[in-house]
């Protein structure tokens, strides 16, 4: 058996080792073994790389390791647990750029003796890694607010992108024809940079979620390409599985908000519509906005409590306080769950990160298919910082530009409260008729100073 | 590379993508985000690309001052990747609570 032929049957077991630690985030119980297995696969993959006999040099590599390690430990010990949506985005366009730097290295190389095949994954991992490095750190600045989080419009905008896309694909082919052609080569660079930064403006940031899903999915793809070209094995597999979980990811939340993909990319949903911009008055009655002892007392009162987070509790840091008074209710004799939408949040799975946080114990956190029932008979419903959510106007109201999309149908139960920071509109921008119901108590104000005053109200 | 190679590539390709996809849906949603960090570490697999690249001429040229960037940012993606999953993955607990009557 030849090195080589080693190597390659050791990519083959760090392959298993992904696979299974994939398999075991199955359940909460044996994620952590399987995040262990996965970083084994990726250890023992890179000292056999670095064992391949036509390996010279080691002294940038060792140079390069700790410049990114130290990098990326950085920002995964520093990043808020409430920030991860845009910390994965940035970590996912750093996965991009490696493989479109990874096929211009490789181009650059050894650019005479390319077969076909070669050449055209070489250039699709160019493309779609340039892409999404650019489109990741659009997507990170979107989220962070750096930049506007309405969608970016300007005329013709979609034939202006459509234009680039085949203008990139006929630069490929006239590199594909003559690989010498480095004005060429280096044009679809430029403009697979671009279309990153111009496919992502457009959108807005409550779409940012199934964007970032899907800048991962590319990732992978863009890995699989150089994998192609590298004749490499484990980039193959890897890229395959990183791209099917990115697409999976961006369906469950598609089908969450009962949007197509095409309509997420291009719809520019968000942008401001004038009509319903204005606060205050809405659909039918006014908001009525409540005391915290008021709101005590119906928590006091209650049997069964659903807590419903949304971005607000993340963008309030809420959740450890939220934590104590769910606590101190089970403690009284209150059965507490949380109800958690697939959208909630800036990212799959954001809200069951913040409370796992604040030690909010697994079992007790719900997805939409499991507990929309119970909301009939339950007393008293805490929605903190969550909109469009719960915004039964996805259910009865054919004009809105959520309905169809499936809701926690909050308004069912008997007393619905309502944490809100101020009367504005939601993040996608839509009036909320929930907030109007008669069963709705409105308390204003910061979400953790309100949780707060109610836990202190609620323990006298 | 001949087409008999490229046939092989392939076959893993589309053969991976449904154990992915079959690996993938049993994925609870209270998972989701881990899912997606862990996923978006292990892309940094590219390092090993890039590894080859760096380390594979014999003096310092275009093709490993480009690799040095490579490695660079595929280990931020790897390191950061794989930190933030821990660190998630830390956090979740079952826990009792005691319920007075």
């Amino acid at each position: 058996m030849s090195t080589v032929n080693i190597i390659d049957f050791v990519y083959l077991i760090s392959a298993v080792l992904f696979m299974l630690g994939i398999k075991n985030l199955s359940s909460p119980a044996t994620a952590k073994l399987g995040n262990y297995l996965s970083m084994t696969g990726m250890g023992v993959a890179i000292i056999a790389t670095l064992a391949s006999p036509d390996m010279f040099g080691f002294t940038m590599i060792i140079i390069a390791i700790a410049i990114g390690a130290a990098i990326g430990g950085y920002a995964a010990v520093k990043v808020e647990m409430t920030s991860m949506p845009e910390m994965v985005a940035l970590f996912n366009g750093c996965g991009g750029a490696a493989s479109a730097l990874v096929a211009m290295a490789e181009f650059n190389g050894q650019t005479a003796t390319f077969a076909n095949f070669t050449l055209i994954t070489l250039l699709l991992s160019i493309i779609i890694g340039g892409l999404t490095f650019t489109g990741s750190i659009i997507a990170y600045t979107k989220l962070q607010g750096i930049i506007s989080t309405r969608p970016i419009t300007y005329p013709f905008q979609q034939i202006v992108n459509a234009g680039i896309v085949i203008l990139t694909l006929f630069l490929a082919y006239t590199v594909f024809q003559d690989p010498s052609n480095l004005f060429a080569f280096y044009l679809i660079i430029v403009l697979s940079l671009s279309l990153g930064v111009l496919a992502v403006i457009p959108i807005g940031g409550a779409d940012m979620p199934v964007i970032v899903s899907l800048l991962n999915s590319y990732s992978g793809l863009a890995v699989s390409m150089t994998g192609f070209a590298l004749n490499n094995n484990a980039l193959i597999i890897v890229g395959s599985l990183v791209g099917a979980s990115g697409l999976f990811l961006t369906k469950i939340m598609c089908d969450a908000m009962n949007r197509s993909l095409a309509n997420v990319l291009f719809g520019a949903f968000g942008a401001i519509d004038e009509s319903v911009a204005d606060g205050g008055e809405g659909p039918a009655g006014s908001m009525k906005g409540f005391e915290v002892e008021d709101v005590a007392i119906a928590l006091q009162n209650a049997d069964s409590l659903i807590i419903v987070p949304g971005y607000g509790m993340a963008a309030a840091q809420a959740q450890h306080v939220t934590r104590e008074l769910g606590d101190f209710l089970t403690e009284e004799g209150v059965e507490v769950r949380y109800a958690i939408h697939s959208v909630a949040g800036r990212m799959p799975g954001h809200m069951n990160v913040l409370l796992a946080e604040a030690d909010v114990s697994y079992d007790q956190l719900f997805a939409m298919e499991d507990i929309n029932d119970d909301f009939s008979t339950t007393d008293v419903v805490l929605v903190i910082g969550a909109n469009d959510v719960v915004n039964p106007a996805a259910k009865t109201n054919p004009s809105s530009p959520i309905y169809g999309m499936p809701i926690l149908e909050v308004d069912k139960a008997r007393t619905v409260v309502v944490l809100k920071r101020s009367m504005n509109v939601g993040f996608a921008g839509i009036e909320n008729e929930l907030f109007f119901k008669d069963n709705t108590m409105m308390l204003f104000g910061d979400a953790k100073a309100s949780i707060q005053n109610l836990l202190a109200a609620v323990k006298e | 590379m001949d087409t008999g190679t490229i046939i092989i590539g392939l076959t893993i390709f589309v053969l991976a993508c449904f154990a992915g996809a079959e690996l993938i849906s049993k994925v609870p949603q209270t998972l989701h985000t881990p899912l997606m960090s862990g996923s978006n570490a292990i892309s940094g697999i590219a390092i090993l690309g890039a590894l080859i690249a760096t380390g594979r001429p014999e003096s310092i040229d275009a093709e490993s001052a480009i690799g040095f960037f490579a490695v660079i940012f595929a280990t931020v993606n790897v390191v950061g990747g794989y930190m933030v999953t821990n660190r998630m993955l830390q956090m979740f607990k079952k826990k009792k609570l005691k319920k007075k009557e």
